[in-house]
């Protein structure tokens, strides 16, 4: 009798249980025992699987030293570039150490999309014109979709305007024209580290001489090390793997200051010439005796779009 | 022994359905913060805020991504992001509390309720008692909350040297959230 009792009172529960169940399933959480906060935790954990986290500031500006970076200029925004090079270090004192002499590049960059750049430029050097589009292809990210690097695509065009010296030979205005095709891989190992590889092919539509093909190619690597919370230290160099003869590799190494919204970049390079064509097969000046230029990159952004429902509070 | 669990089975029935609370929940809850000092403009928004609340207690939380922040100025968003917030190490910001004078809000009756929200509010990884004032506002019968209040950066351990200059010691935070 006893164990029969037992047996029906058990049942019994199991029913209570169930049918508690099935009274609280359609109220979900409202149960007087709730707790919001345990509740938040475990849906903060079941959402930071579920989010992908795009990787941001792999690098600190758009460009490095000379060339690109993997960054884009932000959708909506314009970006008024100076970059600027004083004379050759071994120039002297009677030049102030390079100091005296300048050579520069006047850029306006813009964002349309935050995949795609385009910009324009005016180089002191050859007084070339020149322009560029960069597109992201892959971002790196992590969370639910992990993305180890990020891969943009950067295509520029140079105009030379530089009035050419006389030749034997008819120079159509095509010849005035070279052009940059660059896939640029990068990667942010951590907030101190970050590393990228550009392949490149620069493309001359004329060449002095036959022995030289007019295809190029190269491959440059760049990289960022934070210093501390406002300065990194970066380097770039362009090796060519074909030249267009008598020309040095791009070596540049040099510092990304940020001051507020804006970043500043100091360094020393080989390269005369800014844009792509001009420093990645034109560089002159050779390190071991000092031809470097000291030189600096300032950037200046402005919001022509503004990104909905941000910014400004009043 | 069969008495007894009908008793309970009455019971668990009716406290329930008595004190039946609701939860409200939002995803889209929108905070603003202005760190502007006279040398520059610092605000941003974010809405995409994950709030709940529930009626009967006023127990309430916050779950905000770091990186849902909008900025006017990128570079300014990412520096908010990797020098200030470090939201890669820390991604996200909450509150947990309550709003201590719940009873007072009739969630029947439209209106609006002065409400005092007491709690822990983790920024940056750091956790401080909090107390602000705001309101409950009840429109259709779906409840809304409102509130500004200033938060001294330095007692989050965000920490730079523009602090005090080009962005100012506190931010004002203005949280706005309508519930479902």
């Amino acid at each position: 009798m006893e164990t029969y009792n037992h047996n029906r009172s058990k049942k019994l529960l199991w029913c209570i249980a169930l049918f508690s169940i099935a009274y609280l399933l359609p109220h979900s959480a409202v149960a007087q025992t709730t707790d919001l906060f345990k509740l938040q935790d475990e849906q903060d954990k079941k959402d930071a699987k579920e989010k992908t986290d795009i990787t941001t500031s792999i690098f600190k500006s758009t460009r490095l030293i000379n060339g690109q970076t993997i960054e884009n200029t932000g959708a909506g925004i314009l970006d008024l570039r100076i970059s600027h090079r004083f004379g050759m270090v071994n120039t002297g004192a009677y030049n102030f150490f390079g100091l005296d002499q300048a050579t520069m590049r006047l850029g306006l960059d813009y964002g349309i999309t935050n995949r795609l750049e385009v910009g324009i430029g005016r180089s002191t050097f050859n007084k070339e014109f020149d322009g560029f589009f960069k597109y992201r292809i892959l971002r790196q990210s992590t969370g639910k979709t992990e993305m180890p690097i990020s891969i943009s695509l950067a295509e520029t065009g140079v105009w030379r305007s530089l009035k050419d010296p006389a030749t034997t030979y008819q120079i159509n205005y095509s010849d005035h024209f070279s052009f940059a095709s660059q896939l640029i891989l990068a990667r942010k190992f951590n907030d101190y580290f970050s590393l990228q590889l550009i392949p490149t092919m620069v493309h001359y539509n004329i060449v002095a001489d036959k022995e030289i093909k007019n295809d190029l190619y190269s491959m440059g690597v760049g990289f960022r090390a934070r210093l501390s919370r406002r300065v990194n230290l970066t380097g770039e160099y362009y090796y060519q793997i074909t030249q267009l003869g008598g020309y040095k590799n791009s070596a540049s190494v040099g510092f990304d200051i940020e001051t507020g919204g804006h970043v500043f970049q100091l360094f020393f390079t080989n390269s005369t010439g800014i844009n792509e064509s001009s420093f990645i097969t034109q560089t002159q000046g050779l390190w071991s005796n000092g031809g470097v230029h000291f030189g600096f990159n300032i950037s200046r952004v402005f919001t022509v779009v503004k990104p909905k429902n941000a910014g400004r509070t009043n | 022994m069969m008495n007894k669990a009908t008793l309970v089975l009455f019971l668990v029935t009716f406290s329930f359905s008595l004190h039946a609370q609701k939860l409200f929940s939002t995803k889209t809850g929108q905070i603003r913060f202005n760190a502007s000092s006279p040398l520059e403009q610092i605000a941003a928004i974010n809405n995409q805020v994950d709030s709940k609340m529930i009626d009967k207690t006023g127990q309430i939380v916050f779950s905000v991504l770091i990186k849902s922040f909008k900025f006017e100025n990128q570079l300014m968003e990412d520096h908010f992001n990797e020098n200030y917030l470090e939201s890669s190490k820390i991604p996200k910001a909450d509150f947990k509390g309550f709003i201590s004078n719940i009873a007072s809000v009739n969630f029947a009756k439209d209106g609006k309720y002065p409400a005092v929200f007491i709690g822990t509010l983790t920024i940056h990884g750091v956790q401080q008692k909090v107390s602000t004032t705001g309101d409950v506002i009840i429109a259709d019968g779906t409840p809304s909350i409102s509130g500004v209040f200033k938060i001294k950066l330095a007692d989050y351990g965000i920490v730079g040297s523009y602090i005090g200059g080009k962005i100012a010691n506190e931010a004002e935070v203005t949280v706005n959230c309508k519930y479902q």
